[in-house]
């Protein structure tokens, strides 16, 4: 870490929309003002400082232990200036201090009980200067691998590490990797699924904007690993920030000859496009992404084939998430094994959380896998703001479900929360409290798939609309026995015969919340109690 | 019951409706004049069929939406068929087939936004522009949309007013947020 007095200013979008490029600009003014030069303070633009719902955030670094500051208005420039100076020549604390009440304790559990791996350039590095990232280690994994190692050597310390995709499904990472890497000699491509549409999740916002360059390292290696000599980074087109950096990042790596022909002077050779959305859920969905990225419709085909073996132009394809990606380069610097010694049996390393809702802490939290429900939640997140107890995590966006407070025991892993009805997802974490109706929850996600399913089976098209107008009745409390029958029922069958992810898994949050909430529909029955004997018999 | 969803379902499937999903009906409008810079962004691309999604970003950025005559044009210059055209650009949200109001808001109604309150953000922004949420026409001048998560749920409930980007909004008590409203330029078009 470096001891160069310096300021870190959150630039990604969560600080810049609390105002922190203006706080970044009284900086450097109140930094003029006190006669420093750039070299003596620098004050550098970085990403995301974690604790997003505290923005603008500020870090500021010393020979001491760095310290953070939230909430700082331009008006603080001065004092923060000030403070920094007096963290560089150890004079004491100022008794008066103006800043009290924008310190953020890092020793916090927030921050404490994090173990950045993915995110460890993020808030470190300058997203937009490839110099930078190179300072902090970036492609260095990429040059080593490109001199030092086989792909197939590169494949095997994936496969030893245990990582598995973090887009959701958990599909073995070097597993996918060898499949590609061995089909049929000829064209393959790398896709970096940075779609993320579920609601409530940032990570992959957070890493695009404030790493790109590792998420490229990472993309780079894998396209060796597997042969490929094309790529694309497929982002939604409501990311514009997120957009920006990669674009510049790809083109700064091209004038670096870290992407382009002869890589590091050897015969690996990589070009990398990005790909904008257009706003369509289901395109986050690899089949269907992989159509968009064709300039088609993106209808989600049957599977097999699979993009391994059949994607891009029928090409062998190889398609990750950002998250997997961009833990490839610390996988390869300390070793598949180092990797595997965290998390739990069958869920290695460690996963990228985006905590919101009715929580104290809202922002990024990166911890090992296996690492309890109710950890992530209460004491990192800090609980629910006004004290009371929490009803509800919500996991998995649409796709996942309702995880009830007396499951927050539960370590979170892949399997653990499959077990209980929801998924991990991508990893988004929204915080229920008391005051969150569960038929209102099950019948806000069911709106979102009913706007978002592609159109292309009928279970998922219609049956998800009549899932809708069944929660309908129970939000409006004039459901009857029947409806719950019928509930239950619908939700098996769309599971059961849709084509897609987005159709099989739309029944979720309305099965995980029948299934711990149960209680709650049956209460909003016109005669509860009728309800209430129907669910008694059926059991 | 199995066999009894699915007969719920061929009716259900009959009367479904999304708005997106719709196929529009092309209209025959009178030749409209060409629009070079059209054919610019096309040959920028090397009328490449895969690069159909980023001409049509480009060519609704110079026109604000994609009316018959401009994917018609679209199609011609990339050799493509009229209906793959319509049929790419009537699938994806983003797209506007209709031309847009002068300003429009989205609103998150993604699940951090929702269970801050943005169910009750939209709401009030409706009351006080006279316009209904995902109504496109809006009132002529202001439309409302929901959109589903922007990323930004850390600071949830969150608002988009002419592509800016309002946080942290408070919705409790109402006056707060319609000061917050008010300086975002909406305008208070009906009486509450
Ligand atoms: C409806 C639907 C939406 C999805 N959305 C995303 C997404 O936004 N981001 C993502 O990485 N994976 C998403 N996936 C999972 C992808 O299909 C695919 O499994 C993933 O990109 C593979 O990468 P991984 O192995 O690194 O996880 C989605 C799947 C479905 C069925
Ligand atoms: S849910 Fe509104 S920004 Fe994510």
């Amino acid at each position: 870490m470096p001891v160069t007095p310096q300021l870190r200013c959150c630039d990604a979008s969560g600080c810049r929309s609390a105002g922190g490029q203006a706080l970044r600009r009284a900086l450097e003014e109140a930094r003029d003002a006190a006669g420093l030069t750039a070299e003596a303070l620098a004050i550098k633009p970085v990403g995301c400082l974690r604790l997003c719902g505290s923005g603008p955030l500020v870090a500021c670094d010393g020979p001491g232990p760095s310290q953070l500051f939230g909430g700082v208005a331009p008006e603080h420039a001065g004092a923060l200036i000030a403070a920094s100076v007096a963290a560089n020549d150890g004079s004491a604390a100022v008794s008066d201090d103006p800043l009290a009440a924008h310190r953020l304790d890092l020793s916090d559990p927030f921050f404490a009980l994090q173990q950045p791996v993915v995110l460890e350039g993020c808030g470190q590095v300058n997203p937009e200067s490839i110099d930078d990232a190179i300072a902090f280690g970036t492609y260095a994994q990429l040059h080593r691998v490109l001199q030092e190692l086989t792909p197939e050597q590169v494949r095997d310390e994936v496969r030893r590490s245990g990582l598995r995709g973090r887009g959701g499904a958990g599909y073995p990472t070097g597993l996918k990797w060898d499949t590609v890497a061995l089909q049929p000699p000829g064209p393959r491509y790398v896709v970096c699924n940075a779609d993320e549409g579920d609601p409530g999740a940032f990570m992959d916002r957070s890493v695009l904007e404030s790493d790109p360059h590792r998420l490229i390292e990472g993309m780079a290696i894998a396209a060796y690993a597997v042969g490929a000599e094309r790529g694309f980074v497929y982002v939604r087109a409501e990311y514009p920030l997120a957009i920006e950096r990669l674009r510049l990042a790809l083109q700064q790596a091209r004038s670096r000859h870290l992407l382009g022909n002869h890589i590091d002077g050897t015969s690996f050779n990589l070009r990398l496009e990005v790909r904008v959305g257009a706003g369509a859920y289901v395109c986050g969905e690899e089949t269907a992404l992989l159509l968009s990225i064709q300039g088609q419709r993106g209808m989600p085909q049957p599977r097999p084939p699979f993009p391994a073996q059949s994607g891009l132009w029928g090409a062998p394809t190889l398609i990750n998430n950002v998250e997997t990606f961009t833990a490839v380069p610390a996988i390869l610097r300390q070793g598949g094994h180092w990797y595997a010694g965290i998390g739990t049996e069958h869920s290695k390393g460690t996963k990228v959380f985006a905590l919101s809702g009715a929580v104290v802490n809202t922002g990024l939290v990166e911890v090992p896998m296996g690492t309890p429900l109710r950890t992530v939640v209460e004491v990192i997140g800090g609980g629910v703001p006004d004290g009371s107890p929490i009803k509800a995590v919500q996991t998995g966006g649409p796709s996942g479900g309702c995880i009830p407070a007396e499951r927050l025991d539960t370590p979170v892993d892949y399997e653990s929360l499959l077990e209980l009805g929801s998924m991990m997802g991508s990893g988004g974490m929204v915080v229920m409290g008391a005051s969150t109706s569960m038929p209102e929850v099950a019948r806000h996600f069911m709106g979102f798939s009913v706007n978002e399913s592609c159109g292309k089976c009928v279970p998922c098209r219609a049956g998800t609309v009549q899932l809708a107008q069944l929660l309908d009745r129970f939000v409006e409390h004039r459901a009857t026995p029947a409806d719950m029958e019928r509930l239950d029922a619908l939700c098996q069958m769309v599971k059961v015969t849709s084509l897609c992810g987005l159709g099989q898994s739309a029944p979720n949050p309305v099965l995980s919340t029948l299934r711990w909430f149960r209680h709650e529909y049956e209460a909003a029955c016109r005669e509860p109690a009728a309800c209430v004997a129907a669910g008694g018999v059926e059991r | 019951m199995l066999h009894a969803c699915r007969a719920l379902l061929t009716v259900a499937a009959a009367v479904a409706s999304k708005s997106w999903w719709e196929t529009i009906a092309m209209t025959p409008s009178a030749p409209a004049s060409t629009d070079p810079r059209i054919a610019q962004v096309i040959r920028r691309h090397g009328a490449r069929a895969d690069a159909l999604i980023e001409v049509l970003h480009q060519v609704q950025e110079l026109h604000g939406y994609l009316a018959p005559e401009v994917l018609r044009e679209v199609a011609t210059g990339m050799g493509l068929p009229l209906s793959r055209v319509h049929g790419v650009a009537s699938f994806y949200h983003l797209f506007r087939l209709e031309p847009p109001t002068a300003h429009r808001c989205a609103v998150c109604l993604g699940t951090a936004c929702y269970v801050k309150g943005g169910a009750q953000v939209a709401a009030r922004i409706e009351q006080r522009l006279g316009v209904r949420l995902d109504d496109a026409a809006g009132d002529g001048v202001w439309a409302l949309q929901h959109v589903s998560c922007l990323g930004a749920c850390g600071q949830a409930p969150v608002l988009v007013v002419d592509g800016e980007l309002m946080t942290r909004l408070s919705v409790d008590p109402p006056e707060a947020l319609d000061a917050r409203l008010e300086a975002a330029g909406l305008p208070q078009r009906t009486t509450t």
